[in-house]
Parts: C-alpha cells; structure tokens; sequence
C-alpha cells in the first residue's frame, strides 16, 4: 500500500490508541516455521479499539497489507496529525463500526514495526537477526496471528478483512483456521501471485541487495541501504497505482520548472513524486524486513499450500462466509484472480459475495474513501452479525 | 414489490435454496429472507444493482449468469428464478438445461409477446409492436427473443421438462398491482410465469 491517509475525521475517530506488545515462546514454546527453522521468542506489535463484548463473539481481525503496520485507526496522542491506515473504515459509526465490533489489527512476523523481524534482537547472538532471520510464510504470521488471537480468550473471530497481502492472511485465516472464522473479507488480493507480482517483487529486491551498504543484510550499524530501499518503494509503488491515475496525477506534467533540464533531474511530477515516496518510506521501514515480506507474498500459494495444487480443494476446508472484492484498475492483482476464488468456493457451496468495484486507482482503491466498499462491508458485517450471533447456518 | 414476483414468491416454499439470476437490487431475495426463511444467493451483472443488493446483506454475486451458473454443483438449490430475462438470453435452451443441472426447478417469468394490444398494434400499424411491457424500438432493445405463452409451452415439450405450475397475469411490470388471466393467456396476459423442473 502506497500512504496512509492523511484526512483525519476527528468527529467520528476511535480516539486515542495504545500500541501493546503480546510475546509468546519465551518458556520453550518455539513456533516451528513453515520452513522447519524454529523461532522463539516471538512478539506482536497489535493494537485494539472497540470493546470485547462478554461471549467475546465480536472481534474482528483486519490484517495490514505488506508494509502496514497495527495502527489501523485513531491516533497516538490528542495531537498526532496523522491517524492509522484505515481510519476512514474502522471506528465508530463506519463499516467496521468499533461501536459493535472489537478490532484487532496486529503487525505481522517479519515486519520491522514491533513485531518481531529482521530488525530484533537474536537473543543468541545478541546481535540484529538481520539476514539469519528465517524466511516466514503468510502461513507463519497467519499462525502467530492465532496466538495472539488465543491470548485474548477469543476462540471465534466474527470476521477477518484485509486488502492486498493482507487479504492473502485472511484467506489463509479462512483455510487454516476454518472453525475460528465467521467471516472473511479478502479486498484486492489473490490466492497466489502472478508471475509479473513476483518479477516486480524480485525487482524491488534487487535495488536493496544491489546497494552497496546492504552489505548481505549486516548494514545495522554501518549504515542502512536507503537508497536501494528507496527504490524498492518506488517500483512497487508503481505497482499500486495504474496508468489511468497517474495520467490523471501527474500526465507528462512538469515539476517546479517549466523547461526540461536535459539532465537527470526529476523534470516529471511523476518522477518527484516516486523520489518523494521512496524517501518518505525510508525513515519507516527496514530494507530487510521489506525483502522477507515481499518473499513471503511471493510464497504464498493457497492452492499448494492446502489443497494439493487444486484452489477447489482449498477451500474445501473452509466453513466462513466471504465478501471477495476487486477492483477494476488494479493491475497487480486483476480481477480474474478474484473470481478464481469465488468460483472456487461456488463450487465447495460456500456463501460468496462479489463484487468488482469500479474504481480508476488501481491496487491502492482499498485505501481510499469509496462509498461502494463501504456499503458493502456495512451490510456484510451486519448480516455477519445477526447470522453468526443467532447461530445461523451459511451454506448455501 | 412486482406483481409478477409476488406470485413467484408464492410459490417457493420455506427454508428453500434460491438462486435468483439476474436478482437486480435483491428486492426478491430480501422478501424471500424475510418472510420464507430462504437462503438465496443472487447473481447480478449491473455493479450498481449488485452492490446494492450486497448491502442489504444478501448474497450476491457480480457478474454474467452463463458463467456464474456453471461453477455451481449439481441440485445445490431448490429453486432458480430467472425474472423477465429470458427475452434478453441468446441461447435460451441451454441456459434453462443448465439451470435445471444446478437446481430443483427453475422459475422462468416473461413478457407475453402476442397479448392483444401487440397483435392490434401490428396489425393496424404494420409496425413492431412497443408496450409497458417491450417499451423499447427495434433498433435499441436489449430484447432479442419474442415468446408468446404457447410457443413457451411447445419449447419445454420439446426440451422434454415437465412444468410443474404456471400462471399468467396481467399487469405493469413495475406494477405491485394485477390480476392472473386464465381465459385465453395467449391473447390477454402480459406476462407468464412458469416453473419447470421436478414434480411435487
């Protein structure tokens, strides 16, 4: 996802949020990786807002996507001029109304933003893990998700939303956990990624290993890999939006001169635009969590993973309803991805909605204020609510 | 609600399975929720109609009936409506064969095509017939077939499926208003409605 959103709508915020911190496998309780190594201690950076009702029936879990963090709504202190990422959807009276529901949005295994990643202490070495760090899955975070989501006392989250590499969590949620799940929201995702997802990924890994102060991974005090970070920030932000926006952002517009200057200046609003997003992504973000997080959206394969090659098979396991949405302009996962999903799940006579929103943003349409995505997840949710509450069966 | 989905709620029964193609903004579906206890799920083409139907917390999926309806296993639904559509189907046959692979019995409402008020209209006129019903020219209508009632019957005779019930009615097709016609259908009904399919 490209920014967070910088209108901040006071009036109807959750307020002020607390970041916590949930470690497990301090006491020989390793989580075992997909990928066999062991891993331990682990912590969580989550947040919550809302309140857990007593049956603990209504918690939701939204899931970030790959360079999200837990801020999802409201604000840090009285005076924090930026709120979370999905502050326009999340609080009270909007779609995921934190008057009914209690959201819980944690940062994921591998991310650099509280939760433990690349960037933490190896308590071996006592040293940044850096590139030692163990390769995690979207299955791994899925299942650290669950701990944290065991820690609470919740044993049944009403629904599970997310966009993009967090929409890949909630379809791995619905598939792995299928008893625990009442609901599941994948926006703008898909069960595996394309060929062209992945090149532009290993693109985007590229300009970090090919700087020099990467240095393989071991950079923590000689001095990070910015620019190579900075690059990385921009191939994939183009990703995120789409040709039509762009013309209509920036056309062949010039910025702050009205000559080209015939030498490599940004002379375009495009390209300053780029130089500003990778920069500003540098002062957050750690260049090795951004190569482990990238691997683990490339990795993810649901079909692989849980139905020997078949999606019909995946999701054979799963028991939630769905709302699947797409977007028209989004390139990095077209809506034919979504609709491989639907019509996997039709076939396993699982409840599915869906919709393709029209939308000239490209990827990034989750994001941004859409008064038809918020129709659609506030009707959901409630029938979500009514059913789950009373008991009601979903199949169709 | 339509007159003409009023009598086709009538005939589902409680608790049923409803697949609804073309369910618009799910008014169907919702009315079948409320007062039958049905589970429905509707298939919509329109991004407008489907979104809003999606968020009156119903079932349903955006896209084109051919496609959403092959994904679907056999017998999954108890009933499956196609509403004042299969004027605009181009291979109608096929459709109504697949629609009775995934459900019980399909529910197939049309605009009768030789009411009286066509048939003196183009016998007067010597023009294409337009109505409330058709209100469309030739050269703009989304409306590729024309169905009488009993070419509608010789059709399912020769697909070989039973109708298990059917009705004819005259009134609006925004009308929540009007009355069944059982003398002479062919001639004075604007709309049949038939259900197909496995008997009782």
């Amino acid at each position: 996802m490209s920014e967070y959103i910088d209108n901040l709508d006071t009036g109807s915020s959750v307020g002020v949020v607390k970041r916590q911190t949930f470690t497990f496998g301090k006491d020989g309780d390793p989580i075992t990786l997909e990928s066999g190594r062991t891993l331990a201690p682990v912590s969580l950076a989550y947040e919550t807002c809302g309140t857990l009702n007593e049956d603990k029936s209504n918690a939701i879990l939204v899931c970030h996507a790959l360079t999200g963090d837990s801020h999802v709504a409201g604000i840090y202190q009285e005076d924090d001029p930026k709120p979370g990422w999905w502050d326009i959807m999340v609080g009270p009276g909007k779609p995921i109304d934190t008057n009914k529901y209690f959201v819980i949005c944690s940062n994921v295994i591998g991310g650099c933003m509280g939760s433990t990643g690349p960037l933490s202490r190896n308590p071996e070495t006592d040293h940044p893990y850096a590139a030692t760090f163990p390769v995690v899955t979207i299955g791994d975070m899925v299942r650290c998700q669950r701990r944290l989501v065991d820690h609470l006392g919740i044993d049944k989250l009403l629904a599970v939303i997310g966009g993009s590499v967090g929409g890949m969590q909630v379809l791995e949620w619905s598939v792995r956990y299928p008893e625990r799940v009442c609901a599941a929201i994948p926006l703008a995702t898909t069960t595996k990624h394309s060929a062209q997802a992945i090149a532009f990924n290993e693109v985007a890994r590229q300009a970090i290993m090919a700087d020099p102060k990467w240095n393989a991974g071991d950079y923590y005090e000689s001095g990070r890999p910015e620019h190579g970070l900075a690059v990385a920030r921009m191939v994939g932000h183009i990703t995120y939006l789409s040709d039509e926006s762009m013309r209509h952002k920036f056309d062949r517009r010039l910025q702050d001169r009205v000559e080209l200057s015939f030498d490599f200046e940004a002379d375009f609003q495009v390209e300053s635009y780029l130089r500003y997003q990778g920069n500003k992504f540098v002062d957050r973000f750690d260049a090795n969590s951004f190569l482990y997080l990238t691997k683990a959206a490339d990795y993810f394969n649901l079909e692989n993973q849980h139905g020997d090659g078949s999606l019909v098979q995946a999701f054979s396991r799963a028991k939630c309803r769905y709302l699947v949405v797409s977007f028209t302009s989004d390139w990095l996962y077209p809506t034919y991805q979504s609709r491989d999903m639907v019509k996997a799940m039709k076939k396993n006579g699982l409840d599915v909605s869906f919709c393709e929103i029209e939308a000239p943003w490209g990827h990034d349409a989750f994001l941004l204020p859409n008064e038809r995505l918020d129709a659609l997840m506030g009707g959901f949710l409630d029938r979500v609510r009514t059913e789950c509450l009373t008991g009601g069966s979903h199949a169709i | 609600m339509r007159f003409d989905l009023q009598v086709i709620a009538s005939w589902i029964k409680p608790e049923s399975k409803v697949l609804d193609l073309g369910c618009r903004t799910g008014s169907l579906l919702d009315h079948l929720r409320k007062t039958k206890n049905t589970k429905g799920t509707g298939v919509e083409i329109d991004e407008d109609a489907a979104g809003q139907a999606i968020a009156k917390g119903l079932s349903v999926i955006h896209g084109d009936i051919y496609e959403e309806l092959e994904d679907y296993p056999d017998n999954v639904f108890d009933y499956i409506i196609l509403s004042q559509t299969l004027q605009q189907i181009y291979e109608p046959e096929k459709l109504i064969r697949e629609m009775l692979r995934v459900g019980k019995r399909c529910i197939v409402s049309f605009p009768n095509f030789t009411h009286i008020k066509n048939r003196f209209q183009m016998f007067f006129t010597g023009r294409a017939p337009m109505s409330k019903e058709l209100p469309y020219e030739w050269y703009n209508t989304p409306n590729i077939r024309v169905i009488p009632i009993t070419d509608f019957h010789r059709f399912c005779g020769q697909l070989g499926v039973p109708i298990v019930k059917e009705v004819a009615i005259s009134t609006h097709h925004h009308d929540t208003k009007g009355h069944v016609i059982k003398v002479l259908p062919n001639l004075f009904a604007t709309f049949g409605i038939f259900m197909v399919g496995e008997r009782d």
